[in-house]
């Protein structure tokens, strides 16, 4: 891999940027793999390259049927943060952020992380006791994360109304300064080109068809672009999770959601952190070029139509405007849908299946983007040793039968 | 400057648009202008010859008009000041009034002397994307070089002070809704309104007419205006018909719901008292988008200096607003369209020095145009360069090669202000994507033409592709007769015929995606795709090169198309440019997602006048005012205020609490509960759809009687709790917790309408129909007694949970025996009419045994005294009944109930699950915050083990110490033991585990 620095710019300034070699390749797929990852997202591409890096296994390939990272990692609103209440979810995100810190630098590939800090509003007294209760938690568990009263709030965001008289006024917040933004897209392209570079194919425009079994385990997969053989096969394919585990005849307890997103024109810096709120329901940041990014919930009716309803877009411009009642002029200039995986507990499956050789990685809901490095992390360690890392043992399969779920509904300060 | 040196005369341009005998001033960066009623702001610059208007996002370089309307990528302006400015208006949609004031934006100090243009000295260093390959060493600068990245980037200043205007939502129904009032639009409109359908029509601009306002073409053998204006007037005495001008569809959504964004005061300037802007949410019945096409640009060296300018925008300023672009022109064009251009432009008397024409014949109608003018035309020849310093001087000209890739030998040179091009047309399939619309690719135009949709919508006219006038009418015609058919209308009698205009031949375009600059100078030339976000031809093919071969890859890290113009202009030339490189179709490289809004909308608008105060309704009990007068803080729960508690005489809340808890334990406490969830059950099934929802039995619940219930959800935890009450044979009353009223009445519609369709039940949600007044403690039986003649209100007559129908201080009520105190308590229920007398009946005759009004806080101190859980603060969707030492309540008997099958899961029989318990802390007078978690062993290294949470904690006037309830894992087993709560603050405290019920263990109170 040639590596990327100001001096390869300069260096490549001068040949016009004839030169650049590709950041990946497009090769053809090969009749077999050790292992075939469904799926080139921010979870796939991860998991492939931890694969390789971590585990030495290289025979990889990573299908994608459209194009890399063009699910919901390009389309989500790029939090990160670790602040989950529960141990489980709090030391897989935990694991996540870190990754994240050093990401740039380990793939060579910048992904502008950006930890201007994570607000969680609270507007009443049961979110001040949850806000509390987790805070406790995140302290006890090593995660960054502090109260801060209305006047702190308004000392940081002064643009936020953090007056007593709002119909739910911000009674305090709490604050993980390591949280952030990054740049989605670079995600999934540094994983991508540092996967690629240790040997990983990525096939784009490939879709898969069925997954193959013999004797109750994987051998391989159909696509669009011929069979492919595989001793393992790995989904890492969100919004679309149930169905493909459906192909090998793996039910999962997931329902799918349009969620949407939306930017306004790009303006000059009025926001400097991440605000979330759960009681007035929105989430907004002002990304890098300018503009706000903001989301708020899930569309309540199921679907797998990339787009959402209008009535969603009203409640959040709502949400936003109650808190930031100068943003009222700001101009709205485009709304996404993207299609999230849901589970009953609110949490993920990262997990083997009941087909040897086949495993899952869905249903993070709205909260994926942030697990990618810690997702990838784990789910190529449970690929490879064929067993959970311990960090994702909490999250397999059969919690939905043993009922020892992860249920983040509840304990969740927002919508995550 | 002479006033409005550019503005043309009566003499010239007989038909503008504008009002000449109105002047309205107005001011742009620093300096007043003229211009005239009916300009926008662009067009008034435009006749005032200001050219250099905005720097683009990424270098600075200066920018001028590019379009006269929506597709402009470059002219953002700051309109207005303090709490009304608006940031990023497009200089071309500003309609123009007195006293306006805007600036250019993102420019410093001025968009004259902008230091920013430093970055286009460093352009060769920052191709596409180089900001992923940089920045990284040494890793702590990021957040560096980010704040000066971040004070580089956005456009315009958001506004600081909230804003001071108001937005209307407005819904309505319509047969027909025609987007786009051009040619096919209003004659669409007239052939659906004729029919008598419901038909609403918009357009984006000040005006009806699109093209027709800017062109000379006849319509009905008249002039485009007159026919305009008797086809308005016919629609406007038209009942059914709705004509709105400056309303933008801004969205088509699934089933023909649309979003209109109507602009109703941004053209007469701030100060007015109307709302600013309406947001319409339409059901059509059929759509039908006329919305036009958009021209777009050639990427040719030089192609963003100010002063190139699409040959349609040109043309607009010309006719509609008499204001000349420039002095001497040169035309470069793929396509016939761009001869009517040159035709306007020396009509109005300005000089075309040539017009440059891609194709090797272009067609013979626009060539006559040509000859009849003596314009001279330089066929198969490109503009290869532009000159001159902020604004075009001058275009270099040459004879491109048979293959489109190279010039031959043999320079023209002009001199022109005006470089007016046209590199074909793109329909606005816009709103056809939205709601999952395809398109086709039209080799022939090279442009994307709707296809198949999903909707009750066609498109017509430019937008279907038809660029012809004639084509457009009739089309417009027809689809206006259809759609009304489709919806049911239909016009007796003989069809009659549509408008009609002159049909033209044209010769088809010639599509070279780049233009190729002079020999050997290829690498130091810039051809601009995207003109705000400066991405160019290069960087476009750099994407291609390093793998970015996805058109979402390549509008990802070029950024083509993401600007505020969403790519309206640049889409089609950056994909051709891709399918060139990837030496693939264009149609098989495809097009990114079109995506709402169609033009930026205010988010304000979107919002309307549900924020601020009235985000959402506030729900207040009959007694509220009562509270109010007396003191009474508030909290939040749900939607309701709620008396929190009473402080009287400079109390503090803990004094206050505690004076209330105490009272309630001695004398009589009276809470407003009227916020607790009512759900009246009726119906032949109802007691065996209560034994399905709840964990216990109540088959046997007889009328008169009441039963407390636990819900659990799918998954066996607990979800809400609350008492019902049998009313009469198939009839109960279900009370739920406050915040779950409208979440459990969901509950229990979602499971009888998808689940038990067989169940013969009907639920009401009653809430607000009743007012709940409970009066708790030692003499508050004596007190009903007073109040109460027909009711046997003793312990026998009206025996814990039971209840009885009677008057109450004159009121009819149902008066409930139960209690959330632990004291003798009843919950009195009257029409909610009767609230406030009888709340001011208890107090009056309650005063002698010392009444005292208590507050949620109280309620939760005394209820945590009693052990009693309240769902959402002891549990949180994890706790099971066993969980919360309720097993008592879990039916053994029933064949199921919601949640059985979880309650018998491996993981629900663990005995170190979290349990409710209750904590008593050494010091008694310590009070453990809640939230607080529980740790064994304090000095355990970080990530510490974590046995459980505080969730109640209070300070117990009645028990002189603090109490708390506590989930910890084994708990049940584990009472006497000592745990560690490691605080905020450093400290740790130690508490001992102990049962929940902390006052009156044996319940001896409940029966006075």
């Amino acid at each position: 891999m040639k590596r990327y620095s100001i001096f390869s710019l300069v260096r490549n300034a001068v040949s016009h940027h004839k030169d650049w070699p590709k950041a990946w390749r497009s090769p053809d797929p090969k009749a077999e793999y050790d292992v075939v990852i469904v799926g080139g997202g921010g979870h796939g591409l991860a998991t492939a390259y931890y694969l390789a890096k971590n585990h030495g296994i290289t025979n990889v390939a990573v299908i994608e049927k459209g194009w890399l990272g063009g699910g919901n990692t390009g389309r989500n609103t790029t939090i990160i943060r670790s602040n989950y209440l529960w141990d489980e979810s709090a030391h897989l995100y935990e694991h996540s952020l870190k990754l994240y810190e050093g990401l740039s630098q380990e793939l060579n590939y910048n992904i502008m992380l950006s930890q201007r800090g994570v607000l969680n509003l609270a507007h009443n007294q049961h979110d001040l006791r949850e806000l509390s209760r987790r805070i406790s938690a995140n302290r006890l568990n090593g995660i960054d994360s502090e109260f801060l009263t209305p006047a702190d709030i308004k000392n940081m965001v002064p643009l936020m109304d953090v007056s007593p008289e709002a119909r739910y006024p911000v009674m305090g917040a709490s604050l993980q300064k390591r949280g952030g933004v990054a740049r989605h897209d670079a995600v999934a392209w540094g994983y991508a080109r540092a996967a690629d570079d240790r040997g990983v194919d990525i096939i784009q425009q490939c879709e898969v068809t069925g997954i193959l079994r013999e004797g109750g385990a994987v051998t391989g997969v159909e696509t669009t672009r011929g069979t492919i053989k595989a001793k393992k096969v790995a989904l890492a394919v969100a919004g679309h999770t149930s169905m493909l585990a459906q192909m090998a005849d793996v039910r999962l307890p997931i329902t799918s959601h349009p969620l949407q997103a939306m930017v306004s024109e790009p303006v000059k810096p009025a926001l400097d952190c991440v605000v979330m709120s759960n009681a007035v329901h929105g989430y907004i940041s002002q990304s890098d070029r300018g503009e706000m990014v903001m989301g708020a919930g899930i569309d309540t009716m199921t679907g797998y139509t990339q787009r959402g309803a209008l009535p969603v877009v009203e409640e959040l411009q709502r949400a936003i405007v109650c808190l930031f009642p100068s943003f009222s002029r700001l101009r709205l200039m485009r709304q996404w849908g993207g299609i999230v995986d849901t589970c009953p507990d609110a949490s993920p499956i990262v997990s083997k299946t009941p087909v040897g050789g086949l495993y899952v990685n869905g249903g993070w809901g709205t909260g994926g983007f942030k697990a990618t490095p810690g997702s990838g992390w784990v789910y190529a360690h449970t690929i490879a040793r064929d067993e959970a890392h311990e960090l994702n043992a909490p999250f397999a399969l059969e919690r939905f039968t043993t009922g020892a779920l992860i249920d983040e509904h509840g304990a969740a300060a927002v919508a995550h | 400057m002479t006033r409005q040196a550019n503005r043309l005369g009566t003499d010239l341009v007989a038909g503008a648009r504008i009002d000449r005998s109105k002047s309205i001033w107005f001011t742009f960066n620093g300096r007043r202008y003229e211009g005239h009623e009916g300009d926008t702001l662009a067009s008034a610059l435009v006749a005032n010859d200001v050219q250099l208007v905005a720097r683009s996002f990424k270098y600075h370089r200066p920018r001028g008009f590019f379009g006269a309307g929506a597709e402009d990528p470059c002219v953002m302006v700051q309109v207005g000041v303090g709490a009304e400015t608006l940031p990023n208006l497009r200089a071309t949609q500003v309609e123009l009034y007195d006293g306006l004031v805007a600036d250019s934006v993102n420019a410093w100090p001025s968009v004259n002397h902008d230091v920013g243009i430093v970055n286009d000295l460093m352009s060769r260093l920052l191709p596409a994307g180089f900001y992923y390959k940089t920045f990284m060493w040494p890793a702590s600068w990021w957040t560096t070089y980010e704040h000066v990245i971040r004070n580089a980037a956005g456009m315009g200043v958001a506004p600081k002070q909230p804003d001071p205007d108001t937005y209307d939502h407005m819904h309505i129904h319509c047969d027909v809704l025609i987007v786009g009032g051009g040619p096919s639009g209003l004659a669409a409109a007239l052939a659906a309104g004729r029919t008598g359908a419901r038909v609403i029509i918009v357009d984006e601009q000040s005006e009806m007419g699109g093209s027709i306002l800017a062109s000379r073409l006849l319509v009905d053998d008249k002039p485009g205006a007159e026919w305009l204006a008797s086809a308005l007037a016919e629609l406007g005495a038209m009942e059914e018909v709705r004509v709105m001008p400056r309303t933008t569809a801004f969205g088509h959504y699934d089933h023909n719901h649309m979003g209109l964004l109507e602009r109703r005061t941004d053209h007469l300037g701030p100060g007015h008292d109307i709302a600013r802007q309406r947001m319409w949410k339409v059901r059509a019945g059929q759509v039908i988008h006329a919305g036009g096409a958009i021209e777009r640009s050639l990427v040719f060296a030089g192609n963003d200096r100010p002063g190139v300018m699409l040959a349609s925008a040109a043309a607009t300023y010309v006719n509609r607003w008499a204001a000349r672009p420039g002095q001497k022109t040169v035309i470069f064009t793929n396509n016939d369209s761009a001869y009517g251009v040159a035709a306007d432009l020396a009509d109005a008397g300005i000089s075309v020095q040539a017009i440059v024409d891609l194709r090797v014949e272009p067609g013979a109608a626009a060539l006559e145009e040509a000859s009849a003018r003596n314009i001279e035309v330089l066929t198969a020849s490109c503009v290869v360069e532009t000159r001159g310093k902020r604004a075009v001087e001058g275009v270099t000209v040459m004879k491109l090669n048979d293959a489109g890739d190279g010039v031959v030998v043999g320079e023209r040179r002009f001199d022109c202000g005006l470089v007016a091009v046209s590199g074909g047309w793109s329909p606005a399939v816009h709103l056809h994507c939205h709601a999952g619309g395809k398109v086709d690719y039209d080799e022939i135009q090279g442009c994307f033409v709707p296809g198949k949709t999903l909707e009750a919508a066609r498109s017509v006219g430019a937008a279907n592709g038809q660029l012809d006038l004639a084509d457009c009418l009739t089309a417009g015609w027809q689809a206006g007769t259809n759609a009304a058919a489709d919806t049911g209308f239909r016009k007796p009698g003989k069809v009659p015929k549509g408008p009609t205009a002159t049909a033209v031949e044209v010769s088809p375009p010639r599509h070279v995606w780049i233009i190729p600059a002079k020999p050997g100078e290829e690498n130091k030339v810039k051809r601009f795709v995207d003109l705000q976000n400066d991405v160019t031809d290069a960087d476009v093919r750099l994407a291609a090169r390093e793998g970015y071969r996805s058109v979402e890859h390549l509008k990802r890290y070029t950024t083509l198309g993401m600007g505020t113009d969403q790519g309206k202009t640049s889409n089609i030339p950056g994909l051709g440019i891709l399918a060139a490189e990837l030496e693939k179709s264009l149609p098989d490289v495809g097009t990114t997602t079109f995506r709402p809004p169609y033009t930026a909308i205010t988010m304000g608008a979107i919002a309307g006048r549900y924020t601020g105060q009235m985000l959402e309704p506030v729900r207040r009990s009959p007694m509220h005012h009562w509270h109010e007068n007396h003191g009474a803080a508030f909290e939040d729960v749900g939607q309701w205020k709620r008396p929190w508690y009473y402080p009287q005489d400079g109390e503090d809340m803990h004094a206050a609490v505690a004076r209330e808890c105490l009272a309630a334990r001695n004398a009589i406490g009276i809470l407003d509960a009227t916020t607790l969830g009512k759900i009246d059950i009726q119906g032949p099934d109802a007691s065996e759809f209560l034994n399905r929802i709840y964990t216990n039995a109540w088959s046997k619940l007889a009328v008169g009687r009441c039963r407390y219930g636990l819900m659990l959800s799918e998954d066996g935890m607990v979800m809400d709790d609350g008492v019902t009450s049998c009313i009469s044979d198939n009839r109960y009353l279900m009370t739920t917790t406050s915040g779950n009223a409208a979440s459990v009445m969901g509950w229990l519609e979602e499971w009888l309408q998808t689940e038990w369709p067989d169940l013969k039940v009907w639920c009401n949600s009653i809430s607000e129909y009743w007012a709940t007044l409970t009066i708790s403690g030692p003499f508050a039986r004596d007190l009903l007694a007073e109040l109460c003649s027909d009711i046997d209100v003793s312990n026998d007559g009206l025996p814990f949970m039971s209840w009885r129908e009677g008057t109450v201080a004159g009121a009819p009520a149902r008066v409930f025996r139960i209690s959330f105190t632990g004291e003798v308590s009843f919950e009195i229920n009257v029409p909610a009419s009767h609230g406030l007398g009888l709340w001011q009946a208890l107090m009056t005759a309650g005063e002698k045994y010392g009444i005292t009004p208590y507050g949620t806080e109280a309620m939760h101190v005394l209820r945590a005294e009693k052990g009693y859980i309240i769902v959402g603060q002891e549990t949180d969707g994890t706790m099971t009944p066993y969980d919360l030492d309720m097993d008592w309540i879990v039916s053994k008997k029933k064949p199921d109930f919601i949640g059985k099958r979880s309650l018998g899961r491996a993981d629900f029989l663990r005995d170190d699950r979290k349990q409710l318990v209750g904590l008593f802390t050494e010091d008694p007078l310590e009070v453990l915050p809640e939230g607080a978690q529980i740790v064994d062993d304090p000095n355990a290294p970080i990530p510490m083990p974590m046995i459980g949470h505080v969730t109640s904690s209070y300070l117990s006037a009645n028990l002189g110490r603090s109490i708390a309830l506590a989930v910890v894992k084994g708990g049940i087993n584990r009472k006497g033991e000592t745990v560690h709560l490691p605080l905020e603050n450093g400290r740790t405290v130690r508490a001992e585990i102990t049962g929940m019920v902390f006052y009156d263990p044996q319940g001896e109170r409940l029966n006075g």
